[in-house]
């Protein structure tokens, strides 16, 4: 997992994160709203956000595969996306470098087999000017 | 307004497991890892012992079953391929038990029985279940896909290993194997040992 990259705004300003997610060929995640209730969905949680208060965390649209072990197709994601996390920087945000924290987790298949559910963190630096 | 977008350049890698991963996916066409069949006899190890708990409390060893062909699941409520293949379970179960067969699930779910029990009723699963744990799962050599099931010889050895979702006919094949070969020399006496120190 990388680092994320520093960003920038001004205080009060409503700014979004895009959190780039990439499954390996082959595999698929479950989406943040599972078509099976058993399915274990992909979630971020924001652990510490300092000056940027959290807002809508929006996930990709899924699309809805079949699967050889499931009798309805199942909504996933597969290949490279984007999870968008909307803040707003505080008011009274001091000018200066912060980090935003989090942890994504997810749940991973391919056609035969599944993986146990993972947790990743996820951090968003930012510069208040 | 527009929002600003501030890219945030997290590289989140769903790198489920590398060097497995790539097993999985190009292992030929939707062909899992299939690590033999059932092996020869003289390439089966011993399979590890365990010590885990069914939902009575009881602790369960794997030797409690020596003499018996053992099909050993490691499985996860949450995991779609081990729904496919717990109903074949079942049915093994009813058909074989007589005939010293059994079959052991072991639960990988974190929540443990919270979420197994009521998975295990909805399901009516007429076989043992234990909650398994890290130790256990590496004693096994890891188990990072689910299912993966080992299939153990009367005399306690791994005669196969199946990784994701296999053909019933897989299973049915090797459990029949092993349920008819005969006993091995070196195996713990079949008859009481009254009779095998009898004269």
């Amino acid at each position: 997992m990388g680092a994320a990259s520093k960003v920038s705004g001004k205080r009060s300003a409503s700014v979004e994160a895009r959190i780039p997610v990439s499954v390996l060929p082959g595999f698929h995640v479950n989406s943040n709203k599972p078509s099976e209730e058993y399915l274990i969905p992909l979630k971020l949680t924001w652990t510490a956000t300092g000056a940027l208060e959290p807002g809508a965390i929006v996930y990709p649209k899924p699309t809805q595969e079949k699967y050889e072990f499931a009798d309805k197709p199942l909504s996933v994601l597969t290949g490279s996306f984007d999870i968008v996390a909307s803040f707003k920087i505080a008011s009274n945000a001091s000018a200066g470098p912060g980090s935003a924290a989090g942890k994504l987790r997810y749940q991973a298949c391919n056609n035969r087999a599944c993986f146990p559910p993972k947790t990743v963190d996820v951090s968003v630096n930012y510069q208040i000017q | 307004m527009n929002a600003p977008r501030l890219v945030a350049t997290v590289a989140i890698v769903c790198a489920v497991v590398g060097a497995l991963g790539y097993l999985f996916s190009h292992s030929g066409p939707q062909r899992p890892v299939d690590l033999a069949s059932v092996k020869p006899d003289k390439e089966r190890h011993k399979a590890p012992d365990f010590a885990l708990k069914d939902s009575d409390g009881k602790l369960v060893h794997l030797t409690d079953y020596r003499g018996k062909v053992v099909l050993l699941d490691f499985w996860a409520t949450w995991c779609g391929p081990c729904k496919i293949e717990i109903p074949w379970f079942e049915e093994f179960q009813r058909q074989h038990q007589q005939k010293g067969f059994a079959v052991i699930g072991v639960s990988m779910d974190d929540e443990g029985w919270e979420v197994v029990k009521p998975f295990l009723t909805r399901l009516k699963v007429n076989y043992r279940v234990l909650i398994g744990n890290d130790h256990t799962a590496q004693i096994y050599g890891g188990i990072d896909a689910l299912p993966t099931t080992f299939l153990i010889d009367r005399e306690g050895r791994i005669a196969a290993v199946h990784v994701g979702l296999v053909d019933r006919k897989e299973f049915e094949n090797g459990i029949e194997q092993l349920l008819e070969a005969p006993a091995n020399a070196s195996a713990p006496p079949a008859v009481p040992a009254l009779f095998a120190g009898a004269k």
